[in-house]
């Protein structure tokens, strides 16, 4: 396939996660305006961070009265798993590091998995397709929460806490539903994030579950 | 103000974050043992995700009304519906079993 048609069966697969992406964006307009973000605060942040779990957290911890410092390394604690799938998205890139490090920003989950063959190497164009229709909703989902907070009020009441769950359980489906070593490493992943729920601060045991892949050297 | 400096400081680590991979390791042939790590990254990564936001709340244990709408949402994706369908029944049975609560 040339890349433009990579580009489309990108954006065809990404479409799903997008809608989905709306809502959860919506969710986040209306935190943000609750933890005292303006409306144009809360999108610059939709538009310019682009990370829904990072976001969550930081408006989150922010809005408990955790300040900005707390608020910003609590985020990038969530944010850490993106150290793993850049490094593993990285072989996949050509060019110089500015060009490389511009391309790492459009890795989002949903989009990582997806574009993953499954022999360690991504198809970038896959990704980049993916991402684009997850990038605008993701915005415009933002704009019509921080403009309609007010009407929709605490976003958990309405269960839309549960679309991010889902949301991964998609994608994890995807993963291991043909069975064998990716089940084992899924089944250990949750073991150790769980294991370490109490004893850690949030973000630390999804980027530490990354060890069950090491089970990959047995092979 | 202060609001704008939580923004910054979160576009600058996720930015940072997300550059570190591609600007150290990208380009580069990586050994076949660690190309068969890279590939099982995803289903320790989302099993994680997945269990830290369904059965856990920060940093305790939980289990509620969004644990049992992600279970139902389960069932219909192991039963090969959408995303979208699973995710909208998952909202449903989420909201409604918070409401009779």
């Amino acid at each position: 396939m040339s890349r433009t048609q990579t580009f489309r069966a990108g954006v065809r697969k990404g479409v799903p996660f997008a809608v989905v992406g709306f809502v959860l964006s919506m969710s986040f307009g209306v935190l943000a305006l609750q933890a005292g973000f303006t409306p144009l605060q809360a999108i610059v942040t939709s538009a310019l961070v682009f990370a829904g779990s990072a976001q969550f957290t930081a408006v989150s911890v922010f809005a408990a009265g955790g300040g900005v410092g707390p608020a910003v390394a609590a985020a990038a604690l969530m944010h850490g798993r993106f150290l793993a799938m850049g490094v593993a998205f990285a072989p996949s890139l050509p060019g110089g590091a500015a060009r490389r490090a511009a391309q790492g920003q459009t890795v989002v989950d949903a989009s990582w998995a997806m574009a993953n063959r499954g022999d360690g190497t991504f198809d970038r164009w896959l990704l980049f397709g993916a991402t684009a229709p997850q990038y605008l909703t993701w915005v415009s989902g933002t704009v019509v929460g921080a403009l309609t907070g007010d009407l929709i009020g605490d976003p958990d009441r309405w269960g839309l806490d549960v679309i991010y769950p889902t949301f991964f359980l998609a994608l994890l489906i995807g993963e291991v539903k043909r069975g064998g070593l990716p089940m084992v490493v899924a089944l250990l992943g949750a073991v150790v994030a769980l294991a370490l729920v109490p004893v850690t601060p949030p973000g630390v045991p999804i980027l530490a579950a990354g060890v069950a892949a090491l089970l990959g050297l047995r092979r | 103000m202060t609001i704008w400096w939580l923004i910054i400081g979160c576009i600058a680590v996720t930015s940072l974050i997300k550059a570190v991979g591609p600007v150290l390791v990208g380009g580069r042939d990586l050994p076949g043992w660690s190309m068969r790590v890279i590939a099982l990254l995803a289903p320790a990564l989302l099993a994680a995700l997945v269990v830290t936001s369904a059965l856990a709340a920060g940093t305790r244990w939980s289990v509620g009304a969004h644990t049992v709408g992600v279970a139902v949402a389960g069932v219909l994706l192991l039963l090969g519906r959408s995303m979208i369908l699973a995710v909208g029944v998952a909202v449903v049975v989420t909201a409604l079993l918070r409401a009779l609560a």
